[in-house]
């Protein structure tokens, strides 16, 4: 029930005792502005940390060719070992559980030119998931599809750097771009988060590059991503099984290191993963410093409240007030100190950070923020330890003889 | 109105106790002006604290207009205090961020009286003391005199049976307490019955009956005969 005279006296306490609402609400205030700021800059680390490392998935593997060093089962060593279709194709059927996405790659060198624009561009030729592989990003049109492979269509997608250099203001959807002299129609523009050489990139179907190319199914390099629910022990498993059927299946010796390369992100990503996890052990100990550092403040002025407080409850009791209204216009009065303290810290500290956040790129600090339920829960955390602490005196005060509280002086 | 019977007081002190009150007999009817009188240390506080409810008596009986007291949960005693006393103390005790008027109005807004009732009857008995003026202002710019007026009305707010008061001119000087008491008496012969606690001759002597303790139990219990009485008629 709404008890209008009750919080009429309380709001009287709070606004005829300033100085003391004012102390203790700093207290929540300024705990509050310091975990929010002390969170968010660990959080912008990490951010930084994650931005670095964010472009390519870090699940992924890489499979390369190379020349044999070592002479095995009778073959000389120096052989040249070509990855073909029949091998991708291997591929998918041996581990196709494990795979999450899967592409070759074949590279190559081209020039290209649009009416009186032309320039030199790497050529990739992939399948459709390499989108997701290399977490290419569409600003226009599509990317490769599987139709695309089935009739080797003579279709590109390319970066948004090669769209700028080439067609200058131009649409270049559904335009043809001269590769070496073959017409190819633009089907998509694409942006990506690495840098820009990223975005020089031109891509065309893993078939149609094959068949113009020296009509083989030569593939360069086969790129995948495993399941991302594999642990770390799963993952670098995976990658040495791919690396020993593969030894086997182009009959390379065990410790040639050259003929079959696999490339495998995981053991890349342990370093970074250590970090992070050590970053977020940081953050954690700061959050719960200020926390700490916060509930021992408000505790300890709630008891001084209290004891401050002692002879009012005095005359308050010999006047006919029972105990649990004491303690209840005790406990309120701090939770609505708390509570309004705790919001203007808040939104001092997300202030601050947006203020200061852009500026702060420079010091490996992106974005720093903090997730609004976690100020929340620290501030409930504030104002649960303070309403507690108060409880504990004021239920101790309330039940104290009222002329004992009345000759404290 | 007041039936105390062997009440036994004793405060531990250490490992011994102090025995504080030692089988006081008291009885008060309506409309008496008693003083309890002692040096200090002779137990008249304690047996004030007792008869407000402000502390329990180890053994004996106290039945307060015809109402046993005793074994009070904290929240009956509350009540009992709210609707059957009111006190008045030496030093005053109202509280400091309230006006006047709030602070007289505080026994009422314990009572469930809603707000506007409230003030008018604070109003009113802040009148009876002569301090309507004043009704807005705080303790800390009244003079004692003032706040005990405000402390009394206070008392009276709740309309109890019986005010209790502890030395209630402890802190104001000669002619102050003699106003006050002026008032106290004025109280008195409207019928109201008061009962207070005083070292001070001339106090006591300006009450209808005399009660004297001494080590905890009363050596003397007279009437202030009519003439000795010392009215004040300022």
């Amino acid at each position: 029930m709404f008890d209008l005279d009750l919080w009429r006296e309380i709001f009287q306490s709070i606004n005829k005792n300033r100085t003391r609402s004012i102390l203790s609400g700093f207290t929540v205030t300024f705990a509050i502005l310091l975990f929010t700021i002390l969170f968010g800059i660990a959080n912008g680390l990490k951010n930084t940390f994650k931005e670095a490392f964010a472009d390519d998935a870090a699940n992924a593997i890489f499979v390369r060719s190379g020349r044999t060093t070592k002479a095995h089962k009778g073959l000389q060593a120096g052989r040249r070992i070509q990855f073909k279709n029949e091998d991708f194709d291997y591929m998918i059927d041996e581990f196709d559980e494990k795979i999450e996405f899967i592409t070759a790659r074949i590279y190559k060198n081209v020039s290209a030119i649009y009416r009186n624009e032309h320039n030199t561009y790497n050529l990739r030729a992939v399948h459709p998931d390499h989108q997701y592989l290399e977490r290419t990003i569409m600003k226009e049109g599509r990317y490769i599809n599987q139709n695309d492979l089935n009739n080797k269509t003579k279709v590109v997608v390319i970066g948004r750097l090669v769209a700028k250099d080439l067609f200058i203001k131009e649409d270049p959807i559904g335009k043809y771009l001269n590769l070496n002299g073959i017409q190819y129609k633009v089907v998509g523009v694409f942006k990506d988060e690495g840098n820009d050489n990223e975005e020089r990139l031109i891509y065309m179907p893993v078939t149609t590059a094959q068949q113009i190319y020296g009509n083989n199914d030569y593939i360069d390099q086969i790129n995948l991503t495993y399941q991302p629910e594999m642990n770390f022990d799963q993952a670098i498993r995976f990658g040495n099984d791919i690396t020993r059927k593969l030894k086997n299946r182009f009959s390379v010796a065990n410790s040639d290191q050259r003929a079959i390369r696999v490339f495998n992100m995981a053991s890349q990503t342990q370093g970074v993963s250590k970090m992070n996890a050590v970053l977020g052990i940081i953050i954690l100990i700061i959050g719960l410093g200020t926390l700490i550092a916060g509930i021992v403040g408000i505790s300890n002025i709630m008891i001084f409240i209290v004891k401050e407080r002692t002879k009012e409850i005095g005359i308050r009791k010999s006047l006919g007030a029972t105990p649990g209204s004491i303690v209840s216009i005790i406990l309120i009065e701090s939770i609505i100190i708390t509570t309004v303290a705790g919001y203007l810290g808040l939104l001092i500290g997300v202030g601050v950070l947006e203020w200061i956040g852009p500026s702060l790129k420079d010091y490996f600090i992106t974005d720093p923020a903090v997730k609004p339920s976690i100020i929340i829960t620290a501030t409930l955390t504030l104002i649960g330890a303070g309403a507690l602490a108060g409880y504990l005196p004021a239920k101790k005060a309330s039940n104290i003889k009222p002329i004992v509280a009345l000759r404290n002086d | 109105m007041l039936e105390i019977k062997e009440l036994h007081k004793s405060y531990p002190i250490g490992d011994s106790s102090l025995h504080v009150l030692k089988g006081i007999n008291l009885s008060v009817k309506e409309g008496e002006m008693v003083a309890i009188m002692g040096s200090s240390g002779s137990g008249k506080s304690t047996l004030l604290n007792i008869i407000g409810m402000l502390d329990e008596a180890d053994s004996g009986s106290y039945v307060l207009d015809g109402i046993p007291i005793k074994n009070l949960t904290e929240k009956k005693a509350a009540l009992y205090r709210n609707r059957f006393l009111g006190f008045i103390f030496q030093s005053f005790n109202l509280i400091n961020y309230k006006n006047a008027l709030e602070n007289v109005a505080l026994p009422l807004y314990y009572q469930g009286v809603k707000r506007k009732e409230r003030q008018e009857q604070a109003m009113f008995y802040l009148e009876k003391v002569g301090l309507a003026d004043w009704a807005h202002h705080l303790p800390k710019e009244l003079s004692g005199g003032q706040n005990q007026r405000v402390a009394i009305a206070r008392a009276l707010a709740a309309n109890p049976k019986l005010l209790l008061a502890d030395e209630p001119t402890g802190a104001l000087d000669t002619h102050t307490s003699y106003d006050l008491m002026a008032f106290i008496q004025e109280l008195n012969d409207e019928g109201k019955t008061i009962l207070m606690v005083t070292h001070e001759e001339d106090i006591a002597n300006m009450c209808k009956r005399i009660v004297k303790l001494r080590d905890g139990i009363i050596m003397e219990d007279k009437l202030v005969e009519l003439d000795s009485r010392i009215t004040c008629l300022i």
